[in-house]
């Protein structure tokens, strides 16, 4: 009965929002958004959230370490052909290292 | 009183508030700070992501033997979810290995075929995967991405028969109407083996527990494969092909694959690599639901412990039981049969007359002789935990 794609209109509220953070409040109300404040953030957000929400970033740092988030941008990159140019995973990679490794041992 | 986040949350038609610690997850294992959320027609679920939707079943609600409709656990890998219109929904089969290419409207698929039903443990192959150590990528699932349910709707064999199955047919591929957001990123496509195709268990289903799919779980129709995990059970299915060669498509050929060897399960020969091969069916598992994680039983008080068991078909044998850290072993008293793909209760009287803490220990057996291990067989994807799993509880 129902037509609409709901997720793809939740995926736009959260779009629009995350290129305004000072909405980033609002966008909170419809999925995760934040992010640890740091260099590269909010390209981090914008490439992530074209096709998933943020929280599998902090829900996976205690697997992740520099060489595991090369490994998993790399997989976006190339395998699930996310928009992303060679610069740009630079900068999300040393994002994600600084604020998301937490693998020990 | 509601914050303005939890207003514009109910606003949207979202619920989310902080759970209790550790719900849902054993004594002496955390998988992080747990969020409930609802989905529309769910109850609060584990939000273990939000796009695309995966939700996980708290522990209180894995205590019926059936798991409900309303909270059974919520998996997609991809976040193109659209509602399938079930009057304009058609289920095309064919395939180069198929004689007679058939297309099916639901009204079809249920008139036209024997109906069945199985009672089926579904349990993601990832369930437990945060409570690896060392910690391992993917979906920090706890104990809840699983569930079981009365599965009815048809053989999927009937329909392939009905469809003309060529002697050089080897694998079956099912696609569903969900799929990705980008162009270049593969649509979620699995395959199983023509044999386990053909089987009698394996059913297209459209309802559980006696009510329609739910449309997270899968709304028209979706595979049922009992005693093989979860990834098989393909939602809301469109497509079903016959080919007379290995699917070689991505959630195939790079995703859900285990060291070739490192588990005692079914192979898939046509999939199979030296070095990895698809996960296929479940291993011998155990859950404890009740006491609760960081119960305190008083003195005195009646008490028991209780759970499921559940394998991959051979049946369970029997489930054992330690309440002095390991050091002798009790048979529990099982729950009645209700199938060798169902899960099996399992149940003992709790001592509750001495103060201190009880160390609980359980291992179930399966009727192949498999038994849950004391350690992880370590692997890249964190499938297959079936520890022997533990508690401790607290009597004062």
């Amino acid at each position: 009965m129902r037509g609409a794609r709901y997720p793809l209109a939740v995926l736009f509220a959260v779009v629009g929002a995350a290129a305004a953070p000072a909405m980033s409040a609002l966008a909170a109300a419809a999925e995760p958004t934040e992010l640890r404040e740091g260099a590269g953030r909010d390209l981090t957000v914008g490439r992530c959230i074209i096709c998933h929400s943020v929280e599998y970033i902090p829900s996976n740092a205690p697997a992740m370490n520099r060489a595991a988030w090369q490994k998993s941008i790399q997989k976006m990159k190339e395998k699930f052909g996310a928009p992303i140019t060679d610069e740009e995973a630079k900068q999300i990679l040393d994002y994600l290292d600084a604020n998301y490794s937490g693998k020990t041992g | 009183m509601l914050t303005r986040r939890e207003a514009l949350l109910a606003g949207a038609g979202w619920l989310a508030t902080r759970a209790g610690a550790n719900a849902g997850v054993p004594a002496g294992a955390t998988v992080g700070e747990e969020v409930l959320g609802a989905l529309p027609g769910k109850k609060a679920l584990i939000q273990r992501a939000f796009r695309p939707p995966n939700f996980e079943t708290p522990l209180a609600d894995l205590q019926p033997i059936y798991t409900g409709n309303s909270v059974f656990f919520v998996r997609y890998h991809l976040a193109n979810i659209p509602y399938v219109d079930a009057a304009a929904w058609r289920l095309d089969v064919g395939g180069p290995s198929a004689q007679h290419p058939l297309a099916l409207s639901l009204r079809e698929l249920k008139g036209n075929f024997e109906h069945v039903s199985i009672n089926a443990v579904n349990q993601c192959s990832g369930n437990r995967r945060g409570l690896f150590a060392p910690r391992v990528p993917g979906v920090q699932w706890g104990n809840g991405a699983m569930g079981h349910a009365l599965w009815a709707g048809v053989r999927l064999r009937d329909v392939l028969h009905k469809a003309g199955v060529a002697a050089d047919a080897l694998e079956v591929v099912f696609n569903g109407a969900d799929g990705p957001l980008l162009p270049g990123t593969p649509d979620f496509v699995k395959s199983v083996p023509i044999d386990r195709a053909l089987d009698e268990n394996t059913l297209i289903a459209f309802e559980m527990n006696g009510a329609p799919l739910p449309h997270w779980n899968g709304a028209p129709a979706r595979l049922v494969v009992p005693g093989w995990t979860g990834t098989y059970w393909v939602k809301h299915l469109t497509e079903i092909r016959i080919q007379p060669a290995a699917f070689d498509g991505f959630w195939m050929k790079s995703a859900y694959r285990i060291p070739t060897g490192a588990f005692a399960t079914a192979r898939f020969a046509s999939q199979e690599t030296p070095e990895t091969t698809p996960i296929t069916e479940m291993v011998v598992n155990s859950l404890i639901t009740s006491p609760a994680p960081a119960t305190h039983l008083r003195r005195g008080e009646p008490a028991r412990l209780a759970g499921k068991a559940w394998d991959a078909g051979a049946g369970i044998e029997s489930v054992e039981v330690s309440l002095d850290g390991r050091q002798s072993w009790r048979p529990a008293k099982l729950g009645r049969n209700l199938g060798r793909f169902a899960w099996r209760e399992f149940e003992l009287p709790l001592d509750t007359s001495r103060s201190g803490p009880i160390e609980v220990a359980v291992r179930a057996r399966s009727r192949n002789g498999s038994t849950q291990p004391e350690k992880l067989t370590p692997n890249p994807a964190g499938y297959h935990d079936n520890i022997v799993q533990t508690a401790r509880v607290e009597v004062s």
